[in-house]
């Protein structure tokens, strides 16, 4: 168990370096170097390249990521900090220190001062939709895999591939046509202060709402898969045979087995709503992370797209472990082997 | 004498699978979320296909006139959009760029995917282990996350959006062809060509490939779908095609501006894109049920 774990943080480490190279890589391909936007568009040649060479920025991929790593890692202090390079940059936490995501060139703020308040922002978006996809998504599959091919299964399948073919943007567009243009009850926008006259609650509903719709209809397919499964099963078979009531099988027998495999995908949902909150925020200009990434990749802002990414793929490797640890724990067949 | 009844036996065996492939895809007639679903895309494929003959207006010609009133009219039967231009034309012409980009995507990212889960199926060992492993590191990345900064460093084109396609599903893919050779491998006349000592490229191509074929196509269904939202997630995120091609997502965006006044022209190109993908899902679901092993 022990060797387990380590063997599967080790992985985790290797995925977030690997990732973390790649996004180095793919950015490499971005117009317009770090000291030009730095300095913004008016900078004459010489500030830029004086910038270029005090941020050494013309060293090699490797080199660079590099330096990226020990800023990161506290080993080094952030270049774009040193006062000689004339930018004024100056983060309270100091240049030196372990978790520094460097400067955002876009924000001309330090990433850190940035990106958590914007990923708490999307933790209560994300928190309340997945709130409301699990209790739906499972009610959704367990009724229609109760009874493969029936009346009730091929209603609940047709409504929820329905719903998975609507992306966020169409069902933010429908869903503001409707609530806040032909029947005003809701806002269209949500920038979570209470200046434009209403309460943050009523902000949260359609961005929630949107969420909810493209991604439950999905989990319930996969509930429904494994509700299938074990309805397929001889110890059901022999339940019914017994003389049990349908209600008792299912909430006996057939329910806690259901919902072990699922348990997984309802855990990386968590990593799903990271994607799907950058075209919900866009819609409802909500202030979040994901929109925070969008702008940091139109502007070409390396520090902030790295530290998305770095936190992205933390929350996925986690997400999976804890998903892999948890489906040890419901299935005693697993831990054995 | 033996090879008169071995030949009897491989032209009945031959019959016996035509016999089988013709009941398989005639299976998918009775299925009736199949056939809304071949209705929803066919209705797509033909009018795009059919778009230069029919009687419309250019997606790119500006009717300054309309814009006095751009709702539907009789001379615009959906409406202008913001700059004038036809509406029904635009999404018509809209559809031929999703339905060359959406499936030429797919078609990439499943040769790509399925070459390396059959490699990594059929060879095993440390080949495997580093495939396997590259493909985790891709599939931790949140998909959307990775095609914005993929496009937006890289640029919006076709040829970009297929590398990013490729570059986001080629692993899922291969996760999937991979289990299922796994499955397969096992199998006796797998064992059979190996004593024939067919090369392993026989063995993929010919025994393997036919063999995961049909969940490989639900797979590539619901990929098509899922690409043509992803095309429409670009669009709207300013990252779509460039102008010139009419683009239902960048369509959605130019006339939220105008969402308020005139929501028809956001909602028109909405429903265009919800359609062709609810036509993918359904038919990959019919698919998957009239397939059932």
């Amino acid at each position: 168990m022990a060797i387990f774990v380590a063997k599967r943080l080790a992985m985790m480490m290797l995925t977030m370096v690997a990732a973390s190279f790649l996004v180095f890589a793919v950015c490499e391909f971005t117009p317009g170097s770090v000291a030009r936007k730095s300095l913004g568009p008016f900078a004459t040649q010489e500030q830029v390249d004086f910038l270029t060479k005090k941020l050494k920025a013309d060293d090699p991929l490797l080199v660079r990521y590099g330096r990226w790593a020990g800023v990161l890692l506290g080993i080094i202090p952030d270049p774009l900090q040193d006062p000689s390079t004339g930018l004024n940059f100056k983060d309270p936490r100091g240049a030196q220190y372990f978790g520094n995501f460097g400067y955002s060139t876009l924000n001309k703020l330090p990433v850190n001062d940035v990106i958590w308040s914007r990923l708490g922002n999307t933790a209560i978006l994300a928190g309340l939709a997945f709130l409301l996809i699990v209790p739906l998504s499972i009610v959704f599959g367990i009724l229609s895999g109760l009874k493969e091919g029936g009346v009730l299964d091929r209603l609940l399948s047709v409504i929820c591939i329905t719903f998975t073919s609507i992306p966020e943007f169409a069902s933010g567009v429908f869903l503001v046509t409707l609530f806040v243009i032909l029947w005003p009850v809701l806002p269209g926008t949500s920038p979570l202060d209470s200046e434009g006259g209403w309460s943050v609650p009523s902000q949260l509903v359609l961005p929630v709402a949107v969420l909810v719709i493209y991604d439950f209809g999905y989990v319930a397919r996969m509930i429904r898969v494994s509700m299938i499964g074990v309805m397929e099963k001889p110890y059901i078979r022999t339940a019914v045979l017994k003389g049990m009531s349908t209600r008792q099988v299912v909430i006996g027998h057939a329910l806690r087995n259901a919902m072990i495999a699922p348990f997984t995908v309802l855990l990386l949902q968590i990593n799903f709503l990271i994607s799907g909150v950058v075209v919900t925020e866009l819609v409802f200009a909500y202030p979040g992370f994901g929109r925070l990434l969008l702008d940091a990749s139109l502007f070409g802002d390396i520090a902030t797209i790295e530290a998305a990414t770095l936190i992205t793929v933390a929350i996925a490797v986690t997400t999976q472990f804890v998903g892999d640890l948890g489906y040890m724990l419901l299935d005693p067949r697993i831990r054995l082997r | 004498m033996s090879a008169l009844v071995e030949q009897r036996a491989m032209e009945a065996t031959a019959v016996k699978a035509t016999g089988r492939a013709r009941l398989k895809w005639a299976r998918i007639l009775r299925s009736p979320t199949a056939m809304v679903g071949l209705f929803l895309v066919g209705f797509w494929v033909v009018a795009a296909i059919l778009a230069p003959v029919l009687p419309l207006y250019s997606p790119t010609e500006q009717d300054v006139m309309a814009l006095a009133d751009p709702t539907p009219s009789a001379a615009h039967w959906l409406g202008v959009d913001i700059l004038g231009r036809d509406e029904l034309s635009r999404l018509i012409f809209g559809a031929r760029t999703v339905l060359v980009v959406a499936p030429l995507s797919v078609a990439v990212a499943m040769i790509v995917g399925i070459t390396l889960g059959m490699i990594a199926g059929c060879y095993g060992g440390w080949i495997d282990a580093v495939i396997s492993r590259l493909s985790d590191i891709i599939l931790a990345f949140p998909v959307l996350v990775l095609y914005v900064i993929l496009i937006a460093n890289i640029g919006p084109s076709i040829i970009n959006i297929v590398i990013a396609t490729t570059i986001a599903s080629a692993p899922g893919i291969g996760r999937i062809t991979r289990g299922l050779v796994l499955g397969l491998k096992e199998q006796e006349y797998i064992a059979a060509a190996r004593l024939r000592a067919e090369s392993t490229l026989y063995i993929m191509l010919v025994e393997l490939l036919p063999n995961c074929r049909g969940m490989l196509i639900v797979d590539a269904c619901l990929r098509i779908g899922y690409t043509i939202i992803t095309i429409g997630i670009l669009g709207f995120l300013g990252l779509g095609l460039p102008p010139p091609n009419p683009d239902w997502g960048g369509m959605v965006k130019e006339s939220t501006t105008v969402l308020n006044v005139w929501p028809l022209m956001s909602v028109l190109p909405s429903i265009a894109i919800v359609s062709l993908v609810l036509g993918f899902n359904l038919l990959a679901d019919g698919l998957r049920e009239a397939w059932k092993p």
